[in-house]
Order: structure tokens, then sequence, then C-alpha cells
């Protein structure tokens, strides 16, 4: 169960620290300058160009050679969060394109300063707008953070792995392991679809599924 | 001192010059309507005005001092420049109210409480008190833009700039938006890019007519409508007259 503990704690963790690089670096790459968008862009580029699992040997066996030592879970907590951060930036990004020139220009007309028209007016569209695209991220975060058993964190997987090891019941315990991810993904799903439905603007996308699904 | 002043605007969006030195002045509570055919820069006049896209060469005055000088506060300007637009740019994730409240809250400092009060009564002026708690989403064309009025109206503007306010509405929603356009008159300054000519003859105290970037003929609405000296602007107002079933001027 501490493994379990260690998985939920992985998960949370990089989906709220990756949600707070991944607004920081989106708004940076949108409405930054050449300079600033660059930087974002190089970011995302080389974090999503590369497979998670050599970010987390870079962090992990990597980093102490320069001399900075991080503990197994420190550093997958920090290798999955930038990781999601990268995805988010781009979730974040598609949305924040997707809303009409007109809002933001209106907002500037009523004299509010870019940065408050992007936190008043641009921000809180947006981000409804990427709600489903996390519950997606943080589904795949969940069962991607198995890979942090590789660095030795004592996560769900890597427990699983050492009992099975332990009592040769590795179809058993392979089974009752998929079947916690599956039940955590599920109630997982269940609660942003209820983040949704919470921030959902009346008269705007229920209609649309609605007539989409009439249109089919 | 004119309440605006614009000297000489000139405006191009790459090789392409918009505006050809327009000059322009506007008093306390007047309304000026500007008619001319699409692509002569109407809107590109208004969106100089607040400084959505900065004039290239000319100056603007407002109040006497000048806004399209380098040290101008653009934020501050704005507050005083009311816009509505064709498509409305209502703040979809905000109901009617908020719509309104916001830039008190936000921009003037209000508090909430006294801000959505003031919002309240600016809907009410426009007949949607009933609608505040709605969302953009939910309310036609027409409340939609009498909200955009409500929104702007809020901020205490010395001028609102109305492009083209009705063309995005359905004929039948034209009515309601034109008469809260009409309760304003006098009591703030106007100046509307718009089509409805009927509204142009009985409320505008002046109509500007523009083409090809410049100001070709501007004067009375009796004078424009009874005889107005170019060429170019009795053409205009001859078409303009035929396609939409404007009667003839009757006295």
């Amino acid at each position: 169960m501490q493994g379990f503990s260690v998985t939920l704690l992985l998960t949370v963790v990089a989906l709220s620290v990756g949600f707070v690089i991944g607004v920081v670096v989106a708004l940076g790459r949108v409405y930054g300058n050449k300079i600033i968008a660059a930087i974002c862009i190089g970011f995302i580029e080389i974090i999503r160009g590369t497979p998670l699992l050599v970010q987390l040997f870079i962090l992990y066996f990597g980093l102490p050679s320069v001399g900075i030592r991080l503990d197994p879970l420190s550093a997958a907590l920090i290798g999955l969060s930038i990781n999601s951060g990268a995805y988010q930036a781009e979730y974040l990004r598609g949305s924040l394109q997707s809303i009409e020139s007109g809002q933001m220009i209106a907002a500037r007309t009523l004299g509010m300063s870019k940065l408050r028209s992007i936190q008043y007016i641009i921000l809180p569209q947006a981000l409804r707008i990427t709600i489903p695209a996390w519950s997606n991220e943080l589904i795949y975060l969940l069962k991607y953070t198995s890979i942090a058993y590789i660095i030795q964190v004592n996560e769900l997987f890597a427990e699983a792995r050492f009992i099975a090891s332990d009592s040769f019941r590795y179809l058993e315990m392979f089974a009752i392991i998929a079947i916690i991810y599956l039940v955590t993904t599920i109630i997982f799903t269940e609660i942003i679809d209820r983040v949704e439905k919470r921030f959902r603007i009346p008269g705007i996308g229920h209609h649309k599924t609605l007539e989409m699904r009439a249109v089919l | 001192m004119p309440m605006l002043e614009c000297k000489n605007i000139h405006k191009s969006y790459g090789d392409l010059e918009v505006l050809k030195g327009i000059s322009l002045t506007m008093e306390k509570g007047e309304t000026k309507v500007i008619i001319g055919t699409s692509g002569t820069g109407k809107s590109t006049l208004l969106r100089c005005i607040n400084l959505l896209h900065p004039p290239d060469q000319g100056q603007i005055w407002l109040e006497g001092k000048e806004i399209t000088g380098k040290r101008a506060d653009i934020n501050q300007i704005r507050q005083k420049i009311g816009f509505v637009f064709q498509d409305f740019n209502l703040f979809n994730h905000l109901t009617a109210l908020r719509n309104v409240s916001i830039g008190l809250e936000k921009v003037k400092g209000m508090e909430k409480e006294d801000a959505q009060k003031r919002a309240l009564a600016e809907l009410e002026k426009v007949g949607l008190k009933k609608q505040a708690d709605q969302y953009p989403a939910q309310l036609s064309g027409g409340q939609k833009q009498r909200v955009g009025i409500a929104r702007a109206l809020a901020m205490d503007p010395l001028v609102i700039l109305f492009d083209e306010p009705t063309s995005a509405l359905d004929p039948e929603l034209i009515g309601d938006v034109l008469d809260v356009m009409k309760s304003l008159a006098h009591k703030v300054a106007m100046l509307v890019v718009t089509h409805e000519m009927g509204f142009a003859r009985n409320v505008a105290d002046e109509i500007i007519f523009m083409e090809g970037g410049y100001i070709v003929e501007s004067g009375t609405p009796s004078k424009m409508f009874r005889n107005p000296k170019h060429k170019r602007t009795k053409e205009f107002l001859g078409k303009i007259a035929t396609l939409y079933g404007e009667e003839k001027e009757g006295g």
C-alpha cells in the first residue's frame, strides 16, 4: 500500500507542478517576445523529443557527476513534473490559440493591460477548454509513474515486482496491480468529468455535443 | 477646445494606405455617423482613435491632451473611449452582469458589490436587467450587442465608438439596438460607423462620408441627404437608398 501512495504522490505532484510549468511556458510561447517564445519552444521540443526514461536517468545517474545528488523520489518527482509541464504547455497553447482575437481586443479596449486581459479574460476560457486534455494527462501520468521503479523508487509497480518475485505469484500479483491502476484511472476520470461540468460555460459545449450526435 | 480632435491621420497596412489624412473633431455629447462603402477605412479610423491600431502619422487629442504621443498611457486613455464591436466580443465565460462589471472592478478598481450594482443599472438602461445572469451564448444577437453597449457605458467614457453595431444582426433585432443608441444621444458622444441611414438621418448631428481613405464630404443630415455637394456622395446615398429601401427625405 505504501507503493500506491508513492504512485499517487508522483501523479498528483507531477500534474500540479507540471500545470504551473505548463501555464508559464504556454503563455511565454504565445504572448512572449521572440526570445521568450524561442526559449519556451526549445524547452517543449527538448522534453517532448526525448524519452522520459532518458530524462530520469540524466537526473538520477547523470547529475551526481556535476555534484547534484538527488534521492530516487526527488529525481522522479522533478523529472515527471518537467515532462508533464512540456506536454501541458502544448495542450494549453492549443486552447489559448483557439480563443478568438476579439476577446483580447475587447479586454484591451476596456483599458485592461495585456497581462490583466490574459489573467481575467483569456486564461479562464483557455483553461476550461484544456480540461479534457488534462484528463488524458492525469491518466497517462498515473501509469507512466511506473517508469520510476527503474531508478529505484518504491512505487506501486516496484512493490508489486518485489512481492511477486518473493512469492513467485507473478500472474496474480500483476493482475491485482493492473486492476488497481484501472480502478484509479476510472476514479480520476470521474473526478475530472465533474470538474469539467462544474466549470462548463452555460450555453457552450453541451449543445454542440448534442448537435454532433444528431448529425451523426 | 473640442473634446476629441483627430488631425491628419494616416494609416497603412504594409503597402496599402488605408487612411490618407483624416481630420475630424467631436464635441461633448455629439453624435456623428460615418458612412461609406466597405474597405474605405471607416473601421480603421475607429481603431486608430482608440489606439488599437495606432496611426502612422497625425495626432489625436482627447480633452486637449495628445494621446498619440509616446508618453501617453494607453490603458488610461482607453477607459475614456468606449468601443462597441460588430461581432459583440462579449467575454464568453462571464454572465451579462460580469461582462459589464469586470471593467469597473479590474480596471477602475471598484469594489465587487458596487461594480455589480452599477452594472445592473447599466443593464437596466439597455433593457436587459432580467438577463443579468445569462451567459453570452444564451443571449440573442441583439441582446448581446446591448450588453456590449452597457459594458462600454459603464466605464463612463467621453465618447463611444460604434463599429457597424447592427451589421451582424437579424433585421428584426436591429431596432432594439438602435433604440438604445438613440436613447444615448446627447448624453455621451458617439462616433458611429453604420449603414443604417434611418439612424443617421434621425440621430446624427453630422454625417461624414468617407471614400478611399479620405473624408469626401460631411454635413448635417438634411444637407447630406437633400443636396450633397459631391457626385460620389450622391451616388453612394442613392445606392444605399435602393439597397435598404429608404424612402425619400420627407421633411
